[in-house]
């Protein structure tokens, strides 16, 4: 070994054990727990490196009634709390695109959702939509607008009359879908008002000049020239969203039918004390992870 | 009233009702947490759906009974010297490995710039459990220092990427230099990679900052006693265990949310490019 590589090898070691201990062991090691009946109880004793391995984790966990329904409202929460985030982001970054006083301070203002802790702002929403001491149905019931306050993150169902048609409403995983859209959108705001700047003004002018208007400006040059970023940020939000649980377990715990498979991991862990079960749902969401990832890698290889 | 001008007036409709729109629903969560943060339990009660706040009302008491009596004091000092720690190991590692897979030539360099992104995107999720199985056997779940470790993977796959992209847009010329003016590569690093890419480190630093200030579920996970919590998990306890008192879960929020704001406001244009060169994680 040459004296580069050998530099090369001493700079990187550190990084390499860290990365070693606490990113690549633990996903072995959670595949291990996912063949083994392990209780939270048991994680003393020596059981934990017998070699009883079984099937039994994944056939509880495949049997369960629920992972169908979990299933579903993990794709519904994940296609729209990114849809969402990225709608709203491009909705901001065509208003703060151009130049106008005040400018930085809005994308600034803009940004902080993203910026602040996921505690504090989850703990606030929910106090605003609280039924009993929230602003938002307080308000609306003083204005009439509500016969009664509505408990946004704990009511499954949400019967709506539209013009005499009854729509049923799963409320509660819409409430946390706007409340991811409200959360991630400067994300996807900060990317696409970036390549908005990048959109060279000789395409908008030479589009006047033949006479477009300015929606079919906006149809014709600006949405083409943002399909790669709108797909990429797509593609981003999905896997980030799909592994998502802090906002889910902080707004409503998973209950009201919000439970996404990553609060499924944490249930089984220390509902049911089971972290057999609980690697084993793990194992399925880092399999379905693992085919977006090899998308996500065909992109970066495609694009070098 | 030719079509161009039509349209031109819907679209500046449009522009303002949207600001209005986006700054509503942006500023006022924030405008809410702080404006609670400052009302005594009767008036949060009372009249849940004031929305101002009364000059001669204004009550300081959440605040002190957070810092003082729910130990925000302890959980304060925690974050600082958790996130700091982060920042200074993260930001020495990633430079010299950035700097290793960009400069240096080695066997495997290419696979190693790759899994670095792939690393970047395991989630938390799949590895808090088995993480939390093996310190828990170790005995050593319950440390702040461990935590820090954690939030070194976290972030340092990211800050070796945006480093290393960084790295790759300086010219070589100067290292050259210094390496036959008889610098050796660390001195070269620290004399040279260092001043020039002063700018993509502030963006790192901050970064790792607000990733381990912010940090959630492993704080949630890990700590078991109150003397070691971060802020965030301090906030969770505090909301478990008052009901009522929303001023008091609404000035925690406000002291977890205040620094990083403020931190970032400050910095904007570093975090901004931070942001997007990272394309960061969350």
């Amino acid at each position: 070994m040459d004296q580069e590589a050998r530099l090369a090898f001493w700079l990187l070691f550190p990084t390499f054990i860290v990365v070693l201990v606490f990113v690549i062991f633990p996903v072995i090691w959670n595949l291990w727990l996912s063949l083994k009946p392990v209780s939270l109880g048991d994680l003393r004793g020596i059981s934990l490196f017998k070699f009883n391995l079984t099937l039994e984790n994944f056939r509880k966990v495949f049997g369960d009634q629920h992972l169908g329904p979990g299933l579903l409202t993990t794709l519904i929460y994940t296609i729209g709390g990114s849809a969402l985030s990225i709608l709203l982001g491009l909705m901001a970054a065509l208003l703060v695109h151009g130049e106008f006083p005040g400018r930085g301070l809005l994308r600034g203002l803009f940004i902080s959702p993203y910026i602040a802790p996921v505690v504090a702002v989850t703990f606030t929403w929910s106090f605003i939509v609280d039924p009993q001491l929230g602003v938002l149905n307080w308000l609306a019931v003083d204005k009439g607008l509500l016969a009664q306050p509505i408990p946004f993150l704990s009511q499954r169902w949400w019967d709506l009359d539209l013009l005499g048609v009854r729509v049923r409403m799963p409320l509660a995983l819409i409430s946390v879908i706007l409340f991811e859209g409200w959360r991630y959108f400067p994300f996807a705001f900060l990317f696409i008002l970036a390549r908005l700047q990048a959109i060279p003004d000789e395409l908008y002018q030479a589009a006047s000049v033949d006479g477009a208007s300015p929606f079919r400006r906006f149809y014709h040059i600006t949405l083409p020239q943002l399909s790669t970023v709108l797909s990429t940020l797509f593609l981003f939000r999905f896997i980030w969203t799909f592994n998502k649980f802090d906002d889910i377990f902080l707004l409503s715990r998973g209950q009201a039918g919000t439970k996404v498979l990553t609060i499924k991991v944490y249930d089984y862990a220390f509902g049911e004390f089971d972290i057999g079960a609980s690697s084993a749902v793990a194992m399925v969401l880092f399999g379905v992870l693992s085919i977006f990832l090899i998308i996500y890698f065909r992109w970066i290889l495609k694009e070098d | 009233m030719s079509r161009e001008y039509f349209e031109q007036t819907i679209i500046r409709i449009l522009r303002v009702v949207g600001l209005i729109f986006f700054i509503i629903i942006v500023a006022f969560p924030f405008y809410w947490m702080i404006v609670s943060s400052f009302k005594s339990l009767g008036e949060i009660l009372l009249r849940p759906a004031n929305l101002g706040l009364d000059i001669r009302k204004i009550d300081f008491h959440a605040y002190y009974a957070v810092l003082f009596e729910h130990g925000f004091l302890q959980y304060i000092s925690n974050s600082v010297y958790v996130s700091i720690l982060t920042v200074v190991l993260s930001v020495t590692l990633a430079t010299v490995g950035g700097y290793a897979v960009t400069r240096l030539r080695f066997r495997g360099r290419k696979i190693m710039s790759y899994s670095i992104l792939l690393i970047y995107m395991f989630p938390a999720i799949v590895l808090v459990i088995p993480l939390y199985v093996m310190f828990s056997r170790m005995g050593l779940r319950d440390s702040i220092n461990l935590l820090i470790l954690v939030y070194l993977a976290q972030t340092l796959p990211v800050a070796l990427y945006m480093l290393k992209s960084y790295f790759q847009t300086l010219p070589p010329e100067m290292e050259h230099a210094g390496l036959i003016d008889g610098c050796s590569r660390l001195g070269v690093i620290w004399r040279i990679v260092i001043p020039l890419s002063a700018p993509a480190l502030a963006s790192v630093a901050l970064y790792t900052f607000m990733i381990a200030w912010n940090e959630f579920l492993f704080a949630f996970m890990f700590l078991d006693t109150p003397e070691k919590f971060t802020l965030s998990r301090g906030v969770v306890q505090l909301a478990q265990s008052v009901h009522l008192s929303k001023q008091l879960v609404m000035a925690a929020s406000v002291t977890v949310t205040i620094p990083i704001l403020v931190l970032f406001l400050f910095f904007e244009r570093c975090l901004v490019r931070g942001l997007t060169a990272g394309a960061m994680k969350g």
